[in-house]
């Protein structure tokens, strides 16, 4: 197995406020990594890190090549695409505009246009609104939009702060159904962000629970499952 | 009937360049949420320039050219030099910033130039048509803004840049997540802001005639139209520099007393009328965010 992405000795910022306090993983290639914790633990901020949209230091490697000082842009151009936290929408876009900024950076018309219809037949209420306003649709709609915009990019990595809020349980299951045919078919390493730990322990490979800004257990998504202690102490279930 | 008419159309020939500036104003605003007080200015230099490389002999679309491409450009270098590193200072700060562009090339152009005024041609001749209520500038004024107004339309529906540009200024931070360069897209907002500013200064100078301090009232015509429009959309922009120029026009024709003296405390009244009551402007947006 090679890590697609290492992180090591990962600290971030916010002002002279440290929010992250030296974290160490790694997301195998082709592999689904999931990142669970309380409210305010550093989950998003760990996102955040990654795309260099925080103070950080430590270092970040994308394919063994140091990428931590490297601009949003330039890591996004890399393949590595991310469903922020609040979805990130482009409010006074319609649809399909959102899903062609997701691939704003791809030159290949024809391609891009075939994963639009990709995108509509993964998720067919935004085929229904594709000319409506991205702001007006619906919290859940909006979120399936910002899966799609996500992998419009083509992604080799796809970061996803929690990809299940504000969805209904049926429609959580579609979206976790689509990133697991993404993993699948397309190897997309999935490094995924979640309340529902119980949901994203069934996607995932691996497991890292992180608090107070430090990883405070790790290892297989099955052990992490089963383990029972640390269900109760940090996952609440 | 015939005097009304013509005012009318005088007033959506004015109202065309207070369309355009007002425009120029909400492409910068939107990115940087700061009215440029000096777009104005630039334009009037933009302007000089095509009146200067007239002079050198460049015939009439030869120097609108030159002069349209050379402000593009200084837009971008304007953005890069002065307004970029004040991307994290403060309000007051980046408002000194504008100022000091402002008087900065206000007396540039006056050192270079000098402050007398100067008559500016016009392509388009000063023949009257439809029996005198429109003269040929006019006209080509009108024709002039329509034509870049369509390539703007087209511009930013239908291009990828444009697309790009428009999730730059709207939404930074989820721009730069899809891999938009977010800091390129806003300069060169300023290289079409100035580029546009140059097209308008240059169809207005025949009427009012060049000199350094020609553009501020028709700037202020440009804010009264962004604010009237809305100054978060810049097609209500557009339309609300159009009502301004035709308001403006009928206001000093009709209203007995007004003349041509008290247009601009009328376009000032409209600023506070609208600001009061309905702060977005016409058309502008209501949040259409869900939260
Ligand atoms: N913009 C900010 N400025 C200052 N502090 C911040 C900022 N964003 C986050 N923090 C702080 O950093 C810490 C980690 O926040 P983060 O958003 O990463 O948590 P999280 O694990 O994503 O939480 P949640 O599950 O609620 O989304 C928190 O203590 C938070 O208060
Ligand atoms: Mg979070």
């Amino acid at each position: 197995m090679t890590a697609s992405l290492n992180v090591r000795d990962l600290r971030a910022y916010y002002g002279q406020v440290q929010a992250l306090h030296g974290l160490n993983f790694s997301l195998e290639e082709g592999s689904v990594t999931t990142l669970l914790g309380a409210n305010g633990a550093g989950k998003t901020t760990t996102l955040r890190a990654i795309c260099n949209m925080v103070r950080t230091t430590g270092t970040i490697e994308f394919d063994g090549k140091p990428i931590t000082h490297m601009s949003t842009e330039h890591i996004v151009k890399l393949g590595i695409a991310q469903v922020p936290q609040g979805r990130g929408t482009f409010t006074r876009m319609n649809v399909e505009e959102n899903l062609q900024l997701g691939a704003i950076t791809r030159g290949d018309k024809a391609g891009i246009a075939s994963d639009i219809e990709r995108m509509y037949a993964l998720f067919p209420v935004l085929k229904q609104r594709r000319t409506q306003q991205a702001g007006l649709l619906s919290g859940g709609e909006q979120q399936m939009l910002a899966v799609a915009r996500a992998l419009m990019l083509r992604p080799r990595v796809l970061l996803l702060d929690e990809p299940s809020f504000g969805l209904a349980p049926l429609v959580v299951r579609d979206v976790f159904k689509v990133l697991e045919q993404i993993n699948r078919d397309d190897k997309v390493t999935i490094l995924v962000v979640e309340q529902n730990a119980q949901l994203a322990l069934e996607l995932a490979d691996q497991a890292y629970v992180i608090e107070t800004g430090e990883i405070v257990q790790s290892g297989p998504a099955a052990e992490i499952a089963s383990n029972e202690d640390i269900r109760k102490s940090y996952l609440g279930y | 009937m015939e005097l009304f008419t013509n005012q009318v159309l005088s007033g959506i020939a004015t109202g065309a360049i207070y369309a355009c500036m007002a425009l120029a104003v909400v492409m910068i605003y939107e990115a940087i949420d700061h009215l440029n007080f000096a777009q104005g200015e630039m334009a009037m230099f933009s302007t000089f320039a095509a009146w200067q490389f007239m002079q050198w002999g460049i015939p009439y679309w030869g120097a609108f050219v030159l002069s349209v491409v050379l402000s593009f450009a200084a837009g971008i270098a304007i953005e890069r030099a002065l307004f970029r590193p004040l991307g994290h200072a403060s309000v007051l700060v980046q408002i000194a910033g504008f100022i000091a562009l402002f008087a900065i090339i206000n007396s540039v152009a006056g050192l270079i130039w000098d402050f007398t005024i100067k008559p500016f041609p016009t392509p388009f001749g000063s023949t009257p048509l439809l029996g005198g209520v429109i003269s040929s500038h006019q006209a080509g004024m009108i024709a002039v803004t329509i034509l870049l107004l369509g390539f703007l339309y087209v511009f930013f529906s239908f291009t990828r840049v444009g697309l790009a540009m428009r999730a730059a200024a709207t939404m930074p931070e989820s721009a730069k997540l899809v891999g938009v360069n977010v800091g390129w897209m806003i300069a060169l907002g300023w290289g079409l802001a100035a580029a546009i500013g140059a097209i308008a200064g240059i169809m207005i100078a025949p009427v009012i005639f060049l000199e350094p301090n020609m553009m501020g009232g028709v700037l202020l015509y440009g804010f009264v139209g962004a604010v009237l429009g809305g100054l978060s959309s810049p097609a209500g922009a557009v339309a609300g520099g159009f009502i301004v120029g035709v308001l403006e026009n009928l206001a000093g024709t009709y209203i007995p007393g007004v003349g041509n003296e008290l247009k601009l405390p009328i376009a000032l009244a409209m600023i506070i009328a609208v600001l009061v009551f309905k702060p977005n402007g016409l058309f502008g947006r209501v949040q259409v965010q869900r939260v």
